[in-house]
């Protein structure tokens, strides 16, 4: 028993048709009690007010959206180095959940900058670098739209993901160099004692969880419909329509 | 792979090979950029170094989709794939010859902009110094865009949409570098990374671009 018998579609197809109502209630349930909580049982911040309830959409998606690309790139390897079809699909599915979660990012976090640093954008590293993050997933997303042979799309597109990740992390520390940030410091980690009172931390968890769940069906959705795509289209293709 | 290099030499500075188009459009976006930005000479020449930069970035992606397409259409690029030399070193020689004939005219050329927009006597030689250093690096990274959208529709639309976000961090480090040079700064660090920059570009990407190539060429 291995991962990587997942590799085969039909197999990939059982397990993920078995996951995908738990991962999705899950998430549902997550998002649910995390933003219901969030909203309507934290009390207002005595800095920020109300507005610091944007946090439980913020940061999970900021999270997700990186987390996505990463994805994306251990994908994209194991499509290079092993061939496995699934792991291709799975990283095309995954680029337009990823696309999203940048751009709620962006959008949320401009919502809270307008009352909050009186400016609905700044030149911020972290704000630009998501910017950035955002054209480098158009970029993809429009390989993948282009190339019409299938095979050919997901080594292209594969590669531009390795290369756009060197450069996207490389354009993070770039644009830390170009200005000083406006930003506060990471709200989570591992490693470090957490930023965040208790109170809206623990929904932020709850959140948190919803979102990665979120991803994680919608994934799973995505690239069922692309097998079922190529299948359709290997079926067309014998019947020679 | 001497050959090959004074082969696209030659190909892009006799007739037809659009030499000298870079500069030209070069010369005119720096001009429409004041003409946006309006006749305040203090103002142009603060933001002289940085504009110069991305004007010559912007210059330098516009013969970008020639490098491999015309050797692609014509059948020599399937001839260089058996080659005896590596096709990494194809890709090597290729970019070469695009900074000879872009990046080197255009860095050379930045210090006649520079009256125009009245930079400080020593951001003539930063601005020139940077751009020398800076543009291989965009020369490599839009190589490996057109090997990317090498054979596709719409294939140089695509590819200033790819290659001008991987121009990010070369356009920061090397505007920095003008920006801190003409202002009589302190540039050291801007610097080296700038040149960290070219030689990971120059020393990984061919690998990058040839892997995609040979995907191309399938």
């Amino acid at each position: 028993m291995s991962l990587w018998e997942y590799a085969n579609p039909v197999k990939f197809f059982a397990l993920s048709g078995r996951l995908l109502p738990w991962a999705a209630g899950l998430s549902a349930a997550c998002l649910l009690i995390g933003l219901y909580w969030g909203f309507f049982h934290t009390p207002d911040d005595y800095r920020m007010g109300s507005t610091v309830k944007i946090i439980y959409i913020h940061v999970p998606s900021a999270l997700m959206a990186i987390n996505a690309w990463f994805m994306m790139l251990v994908a994209s390897l194991i499509w290079l180095i092993r061939r496995h079809h699934v792991s291709a699909l799975a990283a095309k599915a995954a680029a337009p959940v990823g696309t999203v979660m940048t751009l709620i990012a962006l959008i949320t976090g401009a919502i809270w900058g307008q009352p909050m640093w009186g400016t609905w954008w700044a030149w911020d590293p972290r704000l630009t670098s998501f910017l950035i993050l955002f054209l480098f997933y158009i970029g993809y997303l429009i390989m993948w739209q282009s190339v019409e042979n299938p095979d050919k799309a997901a080594d292209l597109t594969s590669v531009l993901c390795i290369v756009g990740s060197v450069f996207a992390v490389l354009s993070r520390y770039a644009v830390n160099f170009w200005n000083q940030g406006l930003h506060q410091g990471a709200s989570l980690s591992l490693d470090k004692e957490k930023n965040v009172a208790d109170v809206f931390y623990q929904p932020l968890l709850f959140a948190i969880a919803g979102f990665v769940l979120l991803f994680f069906a919608l994934v799973l959705l995505g690239t069922r419909s692309e097998i079922r795509l190529r299948r359709a289209a290997a079926v067309r293709m014998r019947r020679g329509i | 792979m001497i050959a090959l290099l004074s082969r696209d030499l030659k190909l892009t500075i006799r007739a037809g090979g659009g030499f000298g188009f870079a500069i030209l459009f070069f010369f005119i976006v720096t001009l429409l950029l004041a003409f946006g930005i309006g006749p305040d000479i203090q103002l142009l020449r603060k933001i002289a170094p940085g504009a110069l930069w991305v004007c010559a970035l912007l210059a330098c992606l516009l013969s970008m989709d020639r490098l491999f397409a015309l050797d692609f259409e014509d059948g020599s690029l399937d001839l260089l794939l058996v080659a005896p030399i590596p096709l990494e070193v194809v890709v090597f020689a290729k970019s070469l010859a695009h900074w000879i004939t872009t990046g080197l005219p255009l860095a050379l050329i930045t210090p006649l902009l520079g009256i125009f927009w009245d930079l400080p006597e020593k951001g003539y030689f930063w601005v020139c110094f940077s751009l020398l250093v800076g543009t291989p690096a965009l020369s490599m990274i839009g190589a490996f865009g057109a090997a990317l959208t090498l054979g596709l529709r719409r294939g140089g639309l695509l590819l200033s949409v790819l290659v001008l976000p991987l121009y990010v961090p070369t356009l920061i480090f090397g505007a920095e570098v003008s920006r801190l040079g003409a202002e009589g700064l302190d540039l050291q660090t801007p610097f080296l990374l700038l040149i960290a920059l070219t030689l990971g570009a120059l020393s990984l990407l061919p690998f990058a671009a040839a892997a995609v190539l040979r995907i191309n060429l399938r």
